[in-house]
């Protein structure tokens, strides 16, 4: 518990974010191997518990990562999982956790350095922390 | 001794009253030196009743003050910390002492003063209120029981001119007018052509009764910003706030004693209404300069 | 329906000081729509006092349960009476009559509230529910136009507005709210009725309600 681990879990959508992090690991670019990515049909079947299950199950730090502000196959996903990230933040720092420890991310799905870069920054904050 | 308010309402062409606040404590020296300074100068003093909801002396007390040093009282009585019982009690000591004209009000809210966590009361509303003292002057109390010693109180109430909208204030103003007031103080004026209107209104309700518009002293431009926002029922309009502004610094207090000046003034010579009542809210020793700034 | 807000998580975590495995019990009823104590509130807080306690070196055990309606005896009982044996206090996430409920029922386990229960109210906006019954006993809403006075005017004036309306016909105690006598009076107008307005009303019987309340039905 409590992220000892430094563990990342990262939502990813299947239309943009799951491709990019497949791509990415096809183009060997390295990333932090303490990161989970877990693919979900929208960002937007994220929901808070979700997010909060992970910090009590171990996560360090949680990205949420959906398609373009939009471009949501599902329309409003990725605006509804802005909402539920920023409300998620909220009631992280009652915990303690704060400093941005859950984030939303948006990505087409040919942004695989701009995922590098989001994991690796995701997991400087951790160590920081 | 001054002459009894009611006769005062009856006979003066051009009533004038004040007002003494009692200070936060029992140190009553300041408010008697302000009983002392206006008691000759206007005729009746209004004393308040934990003004802007900020606990103070209270009016009953300061009352008596004002009867000591041979003044005319009005007591004035909101319905936010007392109910009908204390009220009603309130109101038998108060003419068993001599004080015998009373301002019924309902009250500023609690948010606005100092206790800030307190139970409002509002047992009863200012119409309700002006109802009760007329049952309490036939000799009986609110149920119905006979009083084992009467009471005959003068009867005011307030309005508020420059209320938006205007219409609901109208409808219960006419209320109050209806169930019986022998004089109205209404709250701050400062657009003669609205409160002309306003008189309109008036007279158009009840011709009887007197009316004294509410001149409160501004003493610069932030203090009346700062009252627009913050004190229920006035309104300063911009073209007033600019001309305090634009008076040299130091001179706020002047310019607002000139303009109070003025309007009484100019209510006096166009007969707008039956008086003024003069509210210097923290500043009374002020008052015989603005009564001066007026020609009275 | 009856709006409650859930209290900050500090005063909570206060209450269950000292208590190391509680039982979080939600209500599906009134406070899952005013989303207070529903069975998803149940999880966020059930996770955050986890979280919160963990960082703190000592994890709360925590068992989760919503009830259909907490303020029901049977359904309390149906829900609880095996969940209860194996904790040492309650959190109650139902309003004040279901956490009172709970504490009556499991006399000898502590309950604590959750929540802060606030008004009988109704949702005017997406997320945002506003008061509208006073409680009075008394009910007058059929000559204020539909507007109780009781608790939307600010001093629960019968003969208003007071004379502390703000520009705009706002309330005396907070400009962004409406002053129920203005509201009133537009109410009435549009439908032809000032005559209701322009009348006189007695002083409220506040007795109406004795306090603590009970009401029994008439039998059949």
């Amino acid at each position: 518990m409590n992220g000892e681990d430094n563990k990342i879990v990262a939502f990813c959508c299947e239309h943009s974010a799951y491709p990019v992090a497949n791509k990415a690991g096809r183009m060997r670019l390295h990333y932090p191997d303490n990161v989970r990515i877990i693919c979900v049909p929208c960002a937007g079947r994220v929901d808070v518990q979700h997010i909060l299950k992970a910090f009590e199950k171990g996560a360090a730090g949680v990205l949420v990562m959906g398609c373009q502000e939009g471009a949501c196959q599902h329309l409003t996903g990725n605006t509804r999982a802005k909402e539920r990230v920023k409300y998620t933040e909220s009631l992280l720092k009652e915990v303690g956790i704060d400093g941005g420890r859950v984030r939303m991310v948006n990505l087409a799905p040919d942004m695989a350095q701009r995922f590098i870069d989001e994991v690796k920054e995701m997991a400087e904050k951790i160590e920081g922390r | 001794m001054a002459i009894q308010f009611r006769e005062a309402l009856k006979t003066k062409d051009f009533i004038v009253t004040a007002e003494a606040g009692p200070v936060k404590g029992a140190n009553t020296e300041k408010v008697q030196g302000h009983i002392e300074l206006l008691k000759d100068r206007v005729d009746a003093l209004n004393v308040t009743d934990n003004q802007s909801s900020v606990m103070r002396y209270p009016s009953l007390g300061t009352c008596l003050l004002v009867k000591e040093h041979g003044g005319e009282p009005i007591f004035q009585v909101t319905c936010r910390d007392r109910n009908r019982l204390a009220i009603q009690a309130d109101l038998l000591f108060a003419y068993s002492r001599g004080v015998d004209n009373v301002l019924c009000l309902t009250g500023d809210s609690i948010d606005v003063g100092d206790h800030r966590e307190a139970k409002p009361v509002f047992d009863l509303d200012s119409t309700q209120l002006i109802h009760l003292v007329h049952t309490l002057n036939s000799g009986k109390d609110m149920v119905g029981n006979e009083l084992d010693g009467g009471v005959d109180f003068c009867i005011g109430a307030s309005a508020t001119p420059s209320a938006d909208p205007i219409e609901p204030q109208l409808v219960k103003f006419q209320k109050k007018l209806d169930a019986g007031v022998d004089f109205i103080q209404t709250q701050a004026i400062y657009d003669l052509d609205e409160f002309k209107r306003f008189m309109e209104h008036a007279r158009k309700m009840n011709d009887k009764t007197k009316i004294l518009a509410g001149i409160v002293l501004l003493v610069g431009a932030r203090m009346a910003a700062f009252m627009n926002e913050n004190v229920p029922g006035i309104f300063v309009p911009q073209y007033l706030i600019d001309e305090l502004a634009q008076a040299p610094k130091g001179t706020g207090l002047s310019k607002g004693i000139e303009i109070a000046g003025r309007l009484i003034r100019q209510i006096r010579e166009e007969e707008i209404c039956d008086g003024v009542h003069i509210m210097a809210i923290g500043r009374e020793e002020r008052v015989p300069e603005i009564l001066e700034a007026a020609g009275l | 329906m009856i709006i409650a807000k859930r209290k900050p998580l500090e005063e909570i975590k206060n209450m269950l000081s000292g208590y190391k495995k509680i039982l979080v019990v939600g209500c599906r009823t009134c406070v899952t729509i005013c989303w207070a104590g529903g069975e998803k509130e149940v999880g966020i807080l059930s996770s955050q006092l986890k979280l919160a306690s963990s960082g703190e070196g000592n994890e709360l055990s925590i068992l989760e349960a919503t009830v259909e309606r907490q303020c029901e005896k049977e359904m309390v009982i149906e829900e609880l009476r095996d969940k209860v044996q194996e904790v040492e206090a309650i959190l109650s996430m139902g309003c004040g009559a279901g956490a009172q409920t709970i504490a009556e029922i499991f006399e000898e386990k502590p309950v604590f509230p959750a929540l802060n229960t606030t008004f009988i109210g109704m949702p005017e906006a997406e997320g945002v529910w506003v008061e509208k019954c006073g409680t009075c006993g008394d009910c007058m809403l059929y000559w204020t136009g539909g507007i109780c006075p009781v608790v939307r005017c600010a001093k629960g004036l019968l003969n208003g507005p007071c004379g502390g309306t703000r520009k705009g016909g706002k309330c005396e105690i907070d400009p962004e709210k409406d002053c129920a006598w203005v509201l009133i009076y537009r109410r009435l107008e549009k439908q032809g009725r000032l005559d209701l307005m322009r009348k006189y009303y007695e002083p409220k019987n506040y007795r109406a309600v004795q306090r603590p309340g009970r009401v029994e039905a008439a039998t059949a």
